[in-house]
């Protein structure tokens, strides 16, 4: 009988009516939401996207050369391509000398091989004295590079409208002219070391704030208002204070006659000659961003622990439990999605944190977001950038995930 | 075996917060093995700090506390061995039924097979087997409590403290725990001290209570003892409902007294802390004293006003203006009798001069 249909007293069925009366408030719901919905999506999707599409588009020069790598398509890359291909490399030239706009392949065929830029500048200067016919012979007369299987390989390897090479970079791998992937050479690995240096900077972070706030978070949960309230403002100055001069305190702090090192000076740790560097390496970055990301792990733990009713921590002793086990097998389990919230929340601040490693990290202390920001305003390898930025979002969502399975997101809580 | 009488002994405890005011003032309390005593007093009077002192949450700061003859100031509360059920029942909420019974223990190191048979007769006395496995949040406010119960007897403590632990229940749900809760102590014979601030409560369950205001007891008796002879104003007051005269001692001889009341009337009392005559005394009689119209002659006879009828079924609140206190009440059983019981009536009410205690003043 379940499937019968049950009437309202007008007769029109239940359901009908139920909607009907509901609608006023989806409609007033969607209409609230829909400011705010359209704010992300134009200012945070939209350009995000934007963004993230870059790393992988790489339609500007197969749009530039279109003859050539329509006739590439049939070359093997095992030996040099025949005339047909250089024939359709000087029309595209030529097409694009008339118009002055060569200049925008010879950036993106340099990152592919440096070389091409005077190749491809001393090419078309001479290109108005070609003549009809053996294009092949008079390519390579006029620089011997167009005659290397180097140079054709790499030309031919930029073909494609959609490329994954940038995230290829991204772990030091690339394409060969065989297209093959392959490790770049020694020398040039620099973004591995980054990237494990990012994880190692932002796991000991994160270590070293769920440290200190633990006990920083049980006060602010325990102590009489009076004393709390005094705390947490403690816990939030830094939160009023711009990043900028809280980092820039740090360097006044850390720097080698600095307070610090005379106060290591002082107590006899270290000699006045042979002060130690606290600054411009990764000590620099630890210090810098605990101390930066430490409210992160607190309020999270706080409004955990706020929830935890002292009588517990009495119960469990009343039981027979030591402080310690009573700690350990009633309080700890029970701050778990706090600790979780806060951790998960550091880690992802810190594994993209840009201006305190930039500020004291120097060389050996700079992250992956520093390179992020080279790309972004020096090299103006913007599909790069993007790649890398694309890397990183990845790696947090992974965390995210093995987060989820590992506690459950439900767990969470944030306050 | 004798039982101890002296099992729980408070001998001359202080305690101060603040070292400005002292929240508990040289406590004397001794409570016997198997004893029910309920500490019962408004909030503040200091019944719920002499709870956390015994159980070792709070230091006396002066005197000392005894536990079967041993002082226990300075054993932390993890070895006192004091079984403790809290006002919000403090179950451990990421922990099974199971695993809250069996944490004490498991923390005592006690084999499991032995555990679990352990848990399973605790459960049985609140009747709550086949819960093992809830969680906290699964359960009613009810078997919650009833949770926390087992829990704080499942180690067979020697004493068990309870603070306002039916604080939180609906009525119908706390007057049957309160029967539970009594038979459970009548059952195993531990000894239990409870706090509660609903007299009610402590009339229903305990054997003795000791009644705290002002960081003090005022009283340490029997219910019936405190209800009908309570030796000062406060407990008069507190415990039941009170009628009360002031007035001062105009004649004092054996067992019965001449009170002058404000207005001028004399009344006959029993004098119970007043000596001579020129006291100030507040004199209190129980409103079930009080009769109206008596047959049989008392000594107390006087005429009031009527100035309102509450009916409440089994009984009728009638509320007098008589001899300057017009919020004299009395309690008329739902009988056959019709008196003539109408708004603005003159009637006479009659009372023994046994039954009006005349007390410290107020």
């Amino acid at each position: 009988m379940s499937t019968e249909q049950i009437l309202s007293s007008d007769g029109i069925p239940l359901e009908v009516s139920l909607k009907k009366a509901e609608r006023r408030n989806k409609i007033r719901a969607v209409l609230l939401v829909a400011p705010l919905f359209l704010f992300i999506l134009i200012i945070y999707v939209f350009p995000i996207g934007e963004m993230l599409f870059r790393s992988i588009d790489d339609r500007k020069i197969s749009g530039m050369l279109p003859k050539t790598f329509t006739a590439m398509e049939k070359w093997d890359a095992k030996d040099l391509p025949k005339e047909p291909v250089y024939a359709a490399l000087y029309e595209d030239l030529s097409y694009l000398k008339e118009n002055k706009t060569y200049g925008q392949i010879i950036a993106r065929l340099n990152y592919e091989k440096s070389g091409f830029s005077s190749l491809i500048k001393k090419t078309v200067r001479k290109l108005n004295k070609f003549e009809q016919g053996n294009y092949k012979e008079q390519f390579i007369e006029v620089h011997k590079r167009w005659g290397q299987m180097e140079f054709m390989g790499a030309l031919k390897n930029t073909a494609p409208a959609w490329s994954y090479a940038k995230y290829l970079k991204g772990v030091d791998l690339k394409f060969n002219q065989e297209r093959e992937i392959v490790q770049v050479p020694e020398d040039r690995r620099i973004h591995k070391i980054l990237w494990m240096r990012t994880i190692n900077v932002a796991f000991w972070v994160t270590i070293f704030c769920f440290v200190l706030a633990y006990p920083i978070a049980h006060l602010l949960a325990t102590l009489p208002m009076k004393y709390s309230n005094l705390l947490m403002i403690c816990v939030l100055l830094p939160f009023w204070t711009s990043l900028l001069v809280r980092t820039s305190s740090w360097m006044v702090l850390l720097q080698q006659q600095g307070p610090i090192n005379d106060l290591i000076v002082l107590l006899g740790f270290a000699a006045n000659d042979n002060r130690p560097e606290l600054m411009y390496n990764v000590i620099g970055t630890f210090v810098a961003m605990t101390q930066i990301l430490l409210p992160f792990m607190v309020l999270p733990l706080y409004s955990v622990m706020k929830t935890i009713s002292p009588s517990l921590m009495r119960a469990g002793k009343s039981l027979g439990g030591t402080p310690l086990i009573s700690f350990y097998k009633i309080y700890f389990p029970l701050t778990v999605p706090g600790i979780g919230a806060g951790c998960l929340l550091v880690f992802i601040l810190s594994i993209g944190y840009y201006i305190t490693p930039a500020l004291v990290g120097g060389a050996s202390g700079s992250l992956i977001s520093n390179t992020i920001a080279y790309h972004m305003k020096s090299s103006l390898d913007w599909a790069f950038a993007s790649a890398l930025g694309a890397m990183l979002l990845v790696g947090v969502l992974t965390i995210y995930w093995i987060y989820n399975k590992l506690v459950g997101i439900d767990n969470i809580k944030l306050g | 075996m004798s039982k101890n009488s002296e099992f729980v002994k408070f001998d001359n405890v202080d305690k101060s917060y603040d070292g400005k005011i002292l929240v508990v003032k040289g406590l004397k309390l001794d409570i016997a093995e198997g004893e029910f005593v309920t500490m019962l007093g408004p909030s503040g009077s200091g019944k719920t700090t002499c709870l956390m002192m015994l159980a070792g949450f709070e230091t006396p700061t002066h005197g000392e506390i005894y536990l079967d003859g041993n002082a226990i100031s300075n054993i932390p509360p993890h070895k006192r061995g004091i079984g403790m059920v809290f006002q919000n029942y403090a179950l451990f909420p990421h922990m099974t039924v199971y695993e809250n019974l069996a944490f004490p223990l498991r923390v005592r190191k006690i084999p499991k097979d032995e555990a679990d048979k352990k848990i399973d007769k605790a459960l049985s006395m609140v009747a709550l087997q086949g819960f093992e496995a809830r969680m906290p949040m699964q359960l009613s406010g009810g078997q919650q409590q009833r949770v926390a119960v087992a829990r704080s007897l499942v180690f067979d403590p020697q004493v068990v403290l309870m603070d306002e632990p039916l604080g939180a229940l609906d009525k119908n749900l706390r007057e049957s725990m309160q029967y539970e809760i009594k038979h459970i102590h009548e059952s195993i014979g531990v000894t239990v001290v409870y706090v509660t601030h609903d007299q009610t409560e402590a009339l229903t369950m305990s054997n003795r209570i000791a009644v705290f205001n002002d960081g003090k007891v005022q009283q340490l008796s029997s219910p019936d003892e405190l209800y009908e002879r309570p030796v000062n104003s406060f407990v008069a007051g507190f415990i039941g409902e009170n009628n009360i005269f002031d007035g001062i001692v105009s004649d004092i001889s054996g067992d019965t007294c001449k009170v002058k009341l404000n207005n001028g009337t004399e009344i006959l009392a029993n004098p119970i802390s007043v000596k001579a005559k020129g006291e100030k005394t507040t004199v209190s009689l129980r409103p079930e004293r009080a009769l109206i119209n008596p047959k049989d002659k008392m000594d107390n006879n006087h005429k009031g006003k009527i100035e309102e009828v509450i009916y409440h079924g089994d009984h009728t609140r009638v509320r007098i203006n008589l001899l300057g206190n017009d919020q004299f009440i009395l309690k008329i059983p739902n009988s056959t009798s019709n008196l003539d019981i109408k708004l603005g009536n003159d009637i006479n009410v009659g009372w023994n001069s046994k039954d009006s205690r005349a007390l410290d003043p107020k």
